[in-house]
């Protein structure tokens, strides 16, 4: 394996509706803006791409990957899609990844999209839900947030996690994005707004979850040679990790838990993992890029993290898979205010999912662009003039892609290559 | 000799279920709905066993394994499994209760959701609880397994209540 840089990225502005651009111009105005940031790369410099999105539900237009690599300009280069559910853009960022590593590109566009405005969110809804087993689950309940509210419900139950801890995730996110001029929906908000936002499935409620969106997002990366060739700021890939775990929640085994290299077996005595209440494949993709990028403790060696909170409680749930702090301390760690933008460890500095916007297969890649610049040091640059979330002398980030229950989910290292 | 017909001169115009719904950009409405053919394999047994009032989850043939929601081969080991009744009474696993809901299901709202759990059986359940007001529902309750007279062949032939 070779190293492989991220040279440039560029995301739309994420929105409810766009029914002025489809898929394919979204896809090009994200890619645009990557090409604008690295002026010394032309089209025909650029060996291949990855594509992704979800769902063909919300498409309905199969093979779309090939119509948005025809509209940038790159066949008849090789292209491949790429879908993995909610980790979509995540694991298309990977994809990429892997094809500068084994040396098959020396640059590859890794170009994500979702246009989920084409039915009601009540249909959304029920698209989504067909990423759930449709013998067993579908027919039962046949909703995410409802699957999701019974994992926190007993994550409350295992360790005391409450309504005003989630709520806190909310508030931060949705108030970090008020500097996010690509955030769909920046608010200011207090924990009471969240607390009487109109219960979805008990305890999530409206401000707990995350909306549907348009959007498209772009990540360049390059082999080293051509990255130093590229930008004066390459940010290195210097660990990737990615887990899975089975499909239906009803299926997850009660085990030991999977350490990461700071925790001792005695610190989860009793613990049964991962239940319906912890990620064990976040927790497998985390220890995986930490292995490669070598971190040993992610608290004291990461400088910021992007993870998918397209619900408050698994912004939460993945505190605790990444090892920021302990099973079962995720309510008290966002309480703490230790993921706020000036803390500890700031998550979800850009406003995350729940306030830029879940475009499914841009989010992932949506993440990547976001960090990027972080550690570029440019988020006043693209932010038009507000460096509010700029976070001081970044060095290296994380983040994070999830699917469905926590069925496949990636873990992608950052850090400045210069 | 026949007078010859003259040909239509005007393309034939018809409205089909499609409607516009903006201009600027054009955008259409319309409604696509198809009948889909899906087998439940060799899950099918378990579906039987509901039409007869039995709850039927999986045992692993080697490593002994067991499965609340039942696959045909074991996720630990991947040896085949073979079929073994479920107690018609369980407990809550943990709960919630849906206010709203993919379009399919918004009429049956709000309805409780619910993870089953038996004791020495190593996975969980998904099912629907009735007969409890939501804020009544508790992890650890005693529930017991009921079924529709009226069998659809669906997971939610079974359903559960509080025992007593």
């Amino acid at each position: 394996m070779r190293p492989v840089y991220m040279v440039s990225g560029g995301i739309t502005k994420f929105a409810k509706s766009t029914p002025k651009k489809d898929f394919r111009y979204m896809a090009k105005e994200s890619f645009d803006q990557a090409m604008a940031d690295v002026p010394n790369l032309s089209l025909d410099q650029i060996d291949g791409s990855v594509i992704a999105y979800f769902s063909d539900h919300f498409t309905r237009q199969l093979m779309a990957g090939i119509m948005v690599q025809d509209y940038l300009g790159l066949t008849p280069k090789p292209s491949k899609r790429v879908e993995s559910g909610g980790a979509t853009g995540g694991m298309c960022f990977q994809t990429a990844w892997e094809a500068i590593a084994s040396g098959r590109m020396n640059v590859c566009a890794a170009v994500g999209f979702e246009t989920m405005s084409h039915v009601n969110t009540w249909k959304g809804n029920e698209f989504i839900a067909l990423a759930s087993d449709v013998n067993f689950d579908y027919p039962v309940g046949g909703f995410y947030t409802g699957y999701y509210a019974m994992m926190v419900r007993r994550h409350m139950h295992e360790f005391g996690t409450t309504e005003r801890q989630l709520a806190a995730v909310s508030v931060k996110n949705h108030g970090n994005a008020l500097h996010n001029p690509y955030a769909q929906f920046p608010a200011e908000l207090t924990i009471e707004d969240v607390l009487n936002s109109e219960m979805v499935a008990d305890p999530l409620k409206r401000l707990d979850i995350c909306v549907m969106s348009d959007g498209a997002a772009t990540a360049i990366l390059a082999s080293e040679e051509m990255a130093f060739r590229l930008t004066d700021k390459p940010i290195l890939i210097s660990g990737v990790g990615t887990g899975t775990d089975a499909m239906r929640l009803s299926d997850r085994p009660s085990r030991e838990v999977i350490l990461l290299d700071h925790e001792r077996a005695e610190d989860y005595k009793d613990l049964k993992y991962p239940g319906v209440h912890s990620f064990r494949g976040g927790r497998v993709a985390a220890k995986e890029a930490y292995k490669m990028a070598g971190i040993e403790n992610p608290i004291e060696q990461l400088d910021f993290v992007e993870l998918h909170d397209a619900f408050t409680s698994s912004e939460i749930q993945t505190y605790e898979d990444l090892g920021l702090c302990k099973y079962g301390d995720g309510g008290k760690f966002v309480e703490s205010g230790a993921a706020n933008v000036n803390g500890k460890m700031p998550v979800n500095p850009s406003g995350g999912l729940l306030a830029c916007g879940h475009p499914v297969g841009a989010t992932g890649l949506m993440q990547s662009v976001f960090a990027l610049w972080q550690l570029q040091g440019t988020i006043g640059q693209h932010f038009g003039g507000d460096d509010t979330l700029q976070i001081n002398n970044a060095k290296r980030g994380l983040i994070h892609s999830h699917a469905g229950t926590g069925t496949y989910i990636t873990c992608s290292i950052l850090e400045r290559g210069f | 000799m026949n007078e010859k017909k003259p040909l239509p001169v005007k393309m034939e115009e018809v409205e089909q279920g499609c409607v516009l719904y903006n201009i600027d950009p054009i955008v259409m409405k319309y409604h696509y709905e198809v009948d889909y053919i899906h087998s439940y394999a060799q899950d099918s047994p378990f579906f039987e066993g509901l039409a007869k009032g039995e709850l039927k989850g999986s045992k692993c043939t080697k490593c002994g394994g067991t499965f609340a929601t039942p696959r045909s081969h074991c996720m630990t080991c991947g040896a085949e499994t073979e079929w073994m009744q479920l107690p018609l009474q369980g407990k809550v696993h943990t709960y919630t209760t849906c206010y709203f809901g993919g379009q399919e299901f918004l009429a049956e709202t709000p309805f409780t959701l619910i993870m089953v759990e038996w004791p020495g059986v190593d996975t969980l359940f998904l099912s629907r609880l009735i007969g409890v007001a939501p804020e009544d529902v508790k992890i650890g309750m005693d529930i017991q397994a009921k079924f529709k007279r009226l069998s659809q062949f669906k997971p939610t032939d079974v359903y559960f209540v509080p025992v007593g």
